[in-house]
């Protein structure tokens, strides 16, 4: 269950005082696939950073199963991160010094678990990569990569994944075979997924939907009907899987 | 891939995560590693200069050490002034009867006459008894005539001396009033360098013929020596026990350990310099290295950020980053040792004819470990300057990428900063301490580098400053971009200044340094109004030897009477009192000498009246106390000032004397100076011998005169001051070139510290500069706005090194090498000059890169 209470994000740069995000709560309970829209500026990416514990509030606080994300130190958040997050970009974000297979490993090593590399070459075979483990990032197409990132974040068998425009980088295609990469990767492993997008055709085929402009939340529905609510509903039949509690 | 899964993975040990996390540091430096290790190996060089001069100096050591018997000829050695009396022959004896072995050498300078060829060459005569060498073996050429010498009037010549008489073996040669056979020529003789042949050729005669020369008469130079080979026991132990039987015989004893450590002392200046190298090498490295891994650490903030967000730590990541800084610096520092080793055996090829030993080259682990110790720290030291800034890369840099990374908190509220910063300060105290002589030597050299510094870091913000100011909108275009980017955000002018403007500072500053040394050099060439030097010649043959002279067409550049004497006591307290008292400062050395004094009106040109009045303004009255003006170094040495009184024993007559003056006299112009000069009145009625100083226009003047008065007069010796400066320019050609080779290895250690300085931001120019193409941009205008960039910050950089680097040779110069100043600013002004352009044409290579990446790829980099 991720817990978001009264987010408020404000920057100072000199004389210019600057609310990014006014006042922001919801909860999103495990397992839940929910897309998060809203045109340039609205606070989209400064929502989902402030949801990863990628960066802190200004006020209001960000719950990840009831451990308090904006009461951590930045150490305490990264350990966190390497077992219970993961992250798509839309940049991919590989390392582009390390092969497929290594870049995959990374969250595991980081963690001390052994086993990395049988882990990440089941889920590279699972992306559908299983022939291409000793490419470097830069002999993979922008399709490939994003599959790679996918594997990447879901090597720790994260509770929750956040996603930052994972198609926006590639074509109509290839972005559409993404977003099934992750309803699927979604459905197998009941990870909640948190999707930040501008492109309102895929977010509608999310389960829930958050709607943003100007830094507040204008609404909060089901994105295709199954089983999204809106906004202030309980949790209800997703909450209890996926017990990483 | 269930998320079930996740809490039967097994979990491995806390040191299993650390291999596992240097396998992903390794994994993770694949294609940067190159860089780094280009970035790191700026030590190499350092520790290559380190390794060097360390060995070289082991080798010289160990060799002096092996070398030392032979070397002093002994295990003790004893020596007397004014010949052996029945009061030394005891002492002798007392050794003897501890169980060592004894045998005398006498050695004189004179001249040798070779009737066939009629030539004359001054040797040093050395008559020796039967047991010399005592150790080490004299060989000749042919083979075995050394056995031979005792058996008859024999003599064993130096090559140079065979070759200047034009004599072979089975020749006679005349010394003084005997003549002898020669048997051979030395071939190798223990204990002397090699110049010493040169300089003054060696002449070895059996003691027993030494009377019948006659040439030990009253005033000649004699030395006289006897070498002692112990059974058993320590040499030190046994000089210190028969001591007072010693001083009251005035037999001075030197051991092997003494010997061993004036031999290393005689090197100090050298091994002093070599140490300024090393230092500066290293210290050149480790700029480079924080410059080079600060480029670094910029094209790692991505990959941080990511790591960071896949749940890396902050110590996770440290220990990655570190682990490859570490590897490569212990790379970069095994690779300089390597280089190291290599110039080690080129050294003694350079240096060994100055040096006293035969220097053997061998591998000297110490000096290899040691240099590489040194070499790893100061660049880690430096390195984690620049990677502790990967401590605050935020993992939301993945997200949207907001700054350069570089930490934004002052450095005062960032513990961990400061911690370095102070690492960093410690390293350079304590390279210094390594090579420095005290405590004081210790913080001048840290606080002038700490003063630099700060001058180099004051000069930046002034130039930050001054473009922001001075930036005026009608320029052309071109010009004001590449000033804007002196104090844009992210803009390098700090860095770059201070890199750089260190390295020029530090460069340049050794420059100064050597070139002043070598100008000694140069001074100590020759610079005398005569060439050709009579001595010894007695009070009744002066006028036969001017008419010589005369009939010769020669004039004396200058004949001066010489008188030789003893200090008897000092403002009344006699030289047997103060050498008793334990408490002394007077050095022995100098209180028991034998001058040998002259006595004249006039100053001499070599010469610098520094203290007091010259007596020739007021000549003492008759009946009063005569004066005398003493060398300034000496009469500190006597514990004798201005207006002391010095009683001299004057072949027995005491002559009481008073010092009016105090002189500074160039002892390296090759002229008849003098400790004492007294008064005419003084000594004109002593016994005394003359020394004359002529010139002769070329080699056979220089030979005729010699010999026609060794023949009418064999105790007259006289000494070819041209074979002298000869010999003396072939030396200082020798380290002059040691020096050079020094200096351009330093000159091109600046090389991979300026590519690095600038390296730095080059990947933002590069971006930047694609971009500005892609927007229209011509080469003509990329190169034109780098090269404004670059101008202005080589101009800054290099001008304020070498405004510095005067400071810095100064201070060197004055307390380390104690000697004067002469700053060399066409030679600091080409220094400055060849960093300059460097400096652009290293930022003119950024300008080749933009044009060799697709605008797609970069702008997709960023």
């Amino acid at each position: 269950m991720l817990v978001a209470q009264g987010l408020t994000k404000e920057f100072d740069s000199g004389s210019h005082h600057l609310t990014v995000l006014r006042d922001v709560s919801f909860s999103i309970p495990q397992g839940t696939f929910v897309a998060i829209v809203g045109p340039s500026g609205s606070g989209k990416t400064t929502l989902l950073g402030l949801l990863a514990g990628l960066d802190t509030p200004t006020r209001g606080r960000v719950l990840l199963d009831d451990a308090d994300l904006t009461a951590m130190t930045e150490d305490e958040r990264a350990r966190l991160r390497g077992q219970k997050v993961g992250f798509v970009f839309q940049s991919f974000q590989l390392i582009p010094t390390l092969n497929a297979l290594e870049n995959v490993q990374v969250p595991l090593e980081l963690r001390g678990d052994s086993g990395a590399s049988r882990r990440a070459t089941e889920l590279l075979q699972r992306v559908g990569l299983g022939d291409r483990l000793d490419h470097l990032p830069t002999q993979l197409s922008g399709g490939e990569q994003q599959r790679v990132a996918i594997a990447r974040a879901f090597s720790n068998r994260p509770a929750i994944l956040f996603a930052d425009e994972p198609t926006g980088n590639l074509d109509g295609a290839t972005g559409g075979r993404i977003f099934e990469l992750l309803e699927e990767l979604n459905r197998e492993s009941r990870t909640t997924i948190v999707l930040v997008t501008h492109d309102l055709t895929l977010a509608r085929r999310a389960q829930r939907l958050i709607q943003l402009a100007d830094g507040v939340v204008v609404e909060d529905t089901d994105g295709t009907g199954d089983g999204g609510r809106a906004a202030g509903e309980s949790a209800g039949a997703h909450s209890v899987a996926g017990g990483n509690a | 891939m269930s998320a079930d899964g996740r809490t039967t993975e097994s979990r491995v040990t806390n040191s299993g995560s650390r291999i596992v996390l240097f396998g992903l540091a390794w994994r993770e430096s694949r294609s940067t590693r190159r860089r780094l290790l280009l970035y790191m190996s700026s030590i190499s060089l350092g520790v290559a200069a380190l390794v060097a001069i360390d060995s070289f100096a082991g080798n010289i050591t160990r060799s002096v050490r092996e070398q030392s018997r032979a070397l002093i000829g002994g295990d003790i050695v004893f020596s007397v002034r004014s010949g052996w009396t029945p009061a030394t022959d005891s002492v002798l004896d007392e050794f003897a009867a501890r169980g060592a072995t004894i045998t005398k050498q006498t050695s004189f300078a004179s001249m040798a006459y070779a009737p066939r060829t009629n030539a004359t060459r001054l040797a040093q005569v050395r008559a020796v008894g039967t047991a010399y060498p005592l150790y080490g073996r004299i060989t000749t050429r042919p083979p075995g005539q050394w056995e031979r010498l005792h058996d008859g009037r024999h003599v064993l010549l130096d090559p140079a001396l065979m070759i200047g008489l034009d004599a072979r073996v089975g020749d006679t040669i005349s010394l003084g009033y005997q003549t002898f056979e020669i048997i051979g020529a030395l071939d190798q003789v223990p204990g002397d360098p090699g110049i010493a042949g040169a300089m003054a050729p060696r002449l070895f005669m059996s003691d027993q013929h030494m009377a019948a020369t006659r040439l030990l008469i009253t005033g000649s130079r004699g030395e006289y020596d006897a070498y002692a080979r112990l059974a058993s026991g320590d040499p030190d132990a046994m000089v210190k026990s028969l001591d007072a039987r010693l001083d009251s015989a005035q037999l001075r004893a030197r051991t092997i350990r003494q010997q061993e450590s004036n031999i290393t002392e005689g090197i100090t200046e050298l091994s002093n310099f070599l140490g300024l190298v090393g230092i500066i090498a290293l210290l050149l490295g480790g700029v480079g290295v924080a410059s080079g891994v600060n480029a670094w650490v910029m094209r790692k903030i991505d990959t941080v950020a990511i790591l960071r967000c896949l749940g890396a730590t902050t110590r996770q990541v440290m220990t990655i980053y570190i682990t490859q800084a570490l590897v490569m610096g212990f790379l970069g520092a095994a690779i300089g040792a390597a280089l190291g080793v290599l110039i080690q055996f080129l050294l003694p090829g350079v240096l060994n004819d100055v040096l006293p030993v035969d220097v053997a080259v061998r591998l000297e682990p110490r000096a290899i470990g040691m240099g590489m110790l040194l070499g790893l720290w100061i660049a880690l030291a430096f390195a984690l300057r620049p990677l502790i800034a990967l401590r605050r890369v935020s993992p939301l840099q993945a997200l949207r990428r907001t700054d350069d990374g570089s930490p934004a908190r002052r450095w005062w509220r960032d513990p961990p900063r400061m911690i370095v910063n102070l690492l960093v300060a410690l390293s350079v105290v304590g390279l210094s301490a390594t090579r420095a002589e005290d405590l004081k030597e210790v913080f001048a050299f840290s606080s002038g580098i700490a003063g630099a510094l700060m001058v180099l870091a004051a000069s930046a913000a002034v130039l930050s400053l001054a473009a922001r100011r001075a930036l005026r909108t009608g320029w052309p275009y071109v010009v004001r971009q590449g000033v804007a980017n002196l104090y844009r955000p992210g803009n390098q002018t700090r860095s770059v200044v201070l890199s750089l403007g260190f390295g020029a500072f530090l460069v340049s500053t050794l420059y100064l340094v050597q070139s002043n040394l070598l100008a000694t050099f140069r001074q100590a060439e020759f610079n005398a109004r005569g060439n050709l030097v009579f001595f010894d010649i007695q009070d009744d043959q002066v006028k036969g030897v001017d008419s010589v002279v005369a009939a010769q067409g020669r004039e004396y550049a200058a004949r001066v009477p010489i008188v030789t004497m003893r200090v008897a006591a000092i403002n009344g307290r006699s030289v047997t009192d103060i050498m008793a008292d334990t408490t002394r400062r007077e050095s022995p050395w100098a209180l028991r000498r034998e001058y040998r004094s002259t006595y004249r009106s006039e100053v001499s040109e070599t010469e610098k009246v520094l203290a007091g009045k010259w007596f020739g303004d007021q000549p003492t009255a008759p009946g009063g106390v005569p004066q005398v003006s003493m060398e300034k170094e000496v009469a500190d040495a006597m514990g004798a000032e201005l207006g002391d009184t010095i009683t001299w024993n004057v072949q027995g007559l005491e002559v009481p004397t008073v010092v009016t003056s105090l002189r500074e006299v160039n002892w390296q112009r090759f002229e008849l100076n003098f400790f004492a000069v007294f008064e005419p009145a003084a000594l004109e009625r002593a016994p005394k011998t003359f020394a004359a100083l002529v010139m002769a226009p070329d080699d056979s003047a220089v030979a005729a005169l010699q010999r026609d008065i060794v023949r009418r007069y064999p105790n007259v010796a006289s000494l070819d001051l041209s074979l002298v400066r000869r010999t003396v320019a072939e030396i200082s050609n020798r380290a002059t070139t040691a020096i050079r080779f020094l200096a351009i290895f330093s000159l091109a250690m600046a090389v991979p510290v300026l590519f690095s300085a600038v390296s730095a931001t080059r990947r933002d120019r590069v971006r930047e500069g694609v971009l500005l193409k892609t927007l229209g941009a011509t080469r003509r205008q990329i190169t034109r706005i780098l090269f404004s960039e670059y101008a202005l910050l080589g101009i800054l950089g290099s001008l304020a090194g070498m405004v510095l680097s005067f400071g810095g040779a100064w201070l060197l110069l004055r307390y380390v090498f104690e000697r004067p100043f002469e700053p060399a600013f066409l030679e600091a002004g080409a220094i400055a000059g060849l960093l300059l352009l460097l400096t652009v044409s290293i930022g003119l290579l950024a300008g080749r890169d933009v044009f060799r990446e697709t605008p797609m790829a970069a702008l997709r980099e960023s």
